[in-house]
């Protein structure tokens, strides 16, 4: 457990900084470091409710946009406050369990859904070491955690014992393993070429000439084929089949409210905002700046550890990881106030007859490259 | 004791009790759909222990492989066939309960005599962590490589057999003239071809 843990020797290091203050206070260094976890992890939850804040007034103010509209006005400035007040809706609003529903596991399903979501945040990076945890298998973590999410969706659809939440949670199991394929083999293109699963390794290998090193000129098909499955994992709009209003009335989530409805909302726009953090650090350099900020150091003869620079560059960081991301999240916004939903078996077909081949040819094709031009690929 | 080692002991046994009882309760509940999510629960609880033993890649696959892949099959084929029927009482039910049972406990005693007899070298070998992902890899494409190519045959032999399985039509064959269907006519045709046949 790491934040801010800066490079081999010299720098800022809060954790060591933290355990040498309970040190002199006389607590020994295992419950210190018992004590320092649950600061980088409140940290993360924070960042993620936060982010989910800000992703929902966006996509009010956008929709409104989209439609011509004012949207929230009157809740802080701009409506910056409405999310806060759906939330605190959502949090008074009277807990039903449907008389003839399965109450363990109608109770069980949204918890089954939010967790391996938030469990995610554990790979984001926000900056060379600002992130919970540099696990070795990093990107392969969140494939696996993600495969989680369709047995809290099938649960949750199961026990409302109602017939659209049935084929809700139906329709968002098909479609979320069947979205997993692609999502996993454009992943494993972008891992060969930076023959790490570290989502830090992966960053770095994007950043030696800034914009120009970008995975997204190396892989443009690989990139499509992810932002498709990530909106659809994430069942937003050309995708949203498994709650299509029209069809399905809110498919799984029908019976739900108060705050279980409001744990499947959290989960999805976390999610959301998860795919977006994901696409810019697999794709778009993930907190580098599109010129390398190493080179501004050099020019001004600073050097890259000196604490000063240290907080630019995290700062940095942080501010690029978010705005990719949330220019992402825009352009998800726009889609989802502009496309009509596709059909069941469109939705299939795309996804079994056209992305699955198209990420394996991408896969193959990658390889080759790698072997013949290693220098540009990553050898 | 220290307190990794016991917050490693204490992880062992949540995940231990969780991994029997949640097994037992997979065999010994009534209520399929049950048994199907607690078979998650057991499967996510061994993926924790491969955790404990720094195998963090092969917990990582056994959520993708057996909670992502197989449980979520075994819930969707359960879910898509689940009409609540009175099954009917089938005889001697005791007897091949008892019979069922007195097999399980005589494996169960196999396997704890082996377990007590057997010496141990412990502690085992040092976990290499990070590092497994590649030799995990190397020796799936070395000393493994056939095995590994089997299993993918096998896999392919087993999707085509369920391809062939779901389009029925394919076997389907023309009353009139006893030639077999041809799909694309099928599709093409809006009327059903049988009411064709009895209306000339």
């Amino acid at each position: 457990m790491t934040v801010l843990v800066a490079s081999v020797n010299s720098g800022i290091d809060i954790e060591l900084s933290f355990n040498e203050a309970l040190k002199n206070v006389g607590v020994s260094p295992e419950i210190a470091h018992l004590l320092w976890i649950p600061f980088p992890m409140g940290l993360v939850l924070i960042a993620a409710v936060i982010g989910v804040l800000v992703t929902v007034w966006l996509e009010r103010k956008i929709s409104a946009a989209a439609q011509q509209r004012i949207g929230p006005e009157y809740a802080g400035a701009l409506g910056i406050l409405q999310p806060m007040a759906d939330g605190l809706k959502l949090l008074t609003k009277e807990d039903i369990i449907p008389a003839r529903a399965d109450g363990l596991l109608f109770t069980l399903g949204p918890i089954l859904v939010l967790v391996p979501v938030i469990l995610s945040w554990l790979i984001v990076p926000f900056g060379q070491s600002l992130l919970i945890s540099n696990v070795g298998i990093g990107i392969f973590l969140w494939i696996a955690l993600s495969s989680i999410q369709p047995i809290g969706l099938l649960m949750s659809g199961y026990a409302s014992n109602n017939k659209y939440s049935l084929l809700g949670g139906l329709r968002a199991a098909a479609q979320s393993i069947s979205y997993e394929i692609p999502l996993a083999l454009a992943v494993l293109a972008v891992v060969m070429m930076s023959n790490s699963l570290s989502t830090v390794d992966i960053v770095e290998q994007q950043n030696g000439l800034g914009l120009l090193s970008w995975n997204v000129w190396r892989q443009p098909v690989g990139f499509v084929i992810f932002w498709i499955c990530a909106l659809a994992e994430c069942e937003r709009l050309p995708f949203d089949l498994p709650e299509a209003e029209e069809e399905l009335v809110a498919g799984y989530q029908t019976e739900y409210a108060g705050m279980k409805f409001a744990l499947f909302y959290l989960g999805s726009y976390i999610n959301l905002v998860l795919s977006a953090l994901l696409v810019s650090v697999l794709y778009l350099g993930g907190w580098g700046f599109p010129i390398p900020i190493e080179w501004f150091a050099s020019w001004t003869g600073q050097s890259i550890d000196a604490p000063l620079i240290q907080i630019f560059t995290a700062s940095v960081g942080i501010i690029m990881t978010v705005i990719k991301a949330y220019l992402l999240v825009f352009l998800a916004i726009l889609l989802r106030w502009t496309t009509p939903r596709v059909r069941i078996d469109q939705l299939l077909d795309l996804g079994w007859k056209f992305l699955l081949p198209i990420s394996l040819v991408n896969l193959l094709v990658t390889a080759a490259l790698k072997i013949a031009f290693p220098i540009a690929f990553g050898g | 004791m220290n307190i990794a080692n016991s917050t490693e002991l204490i992880c062992f046994i949540i995940l231990g009790t969780i991994v029997i009882v949640g097994a037992l309760g997979v065999v010994f509940l009534n209520n399929i759909v049950y048994s199907a999510f607690l078979l998650g629960g057991v499967f996510m609880s061994v993926a924790g222990l491969y955790l404990l033993l720094n195998a963090s890649f092969v917990a990582a696959a056994q959520i993708l492989v057996y909670v992502g892949a197989v449980n979520v099959l075994i819930l969707f084929a359960i879910m898509l066939v689940n009409k609540r029927e009175e099954l009917k009482p089938i005889k001697g039910l005791q007897l091949r309960r008892i019979l069922s049972g007195l097999v399980c406990s005589g494996l169960l005693i196999l396997l704890i005599r082996v377990d007590l007899t057997t010496t141990w070298n412990l502690p085992g070998p040092n976990a290499i962590g990070e590092l497994s992902t590649e030799r995990i890899g190397e020796h799936l494409f070395t000393d493994y490589l056939l095995p590994f190519e089997l299993a993918s045959v096998l896999l392919l032999m087993a999707m085509i057999g369920a391809i062939v399985l779901a389009r029925r039509d394919v076997l389907v064959s023309d009353i009139g003239t006893g030639e077999s269907a041809d799909q694309i006519l099928i599709e093409k045709k809006k009327t059903p071809i049988l009411i064709d046949k009895i209306s000339q």
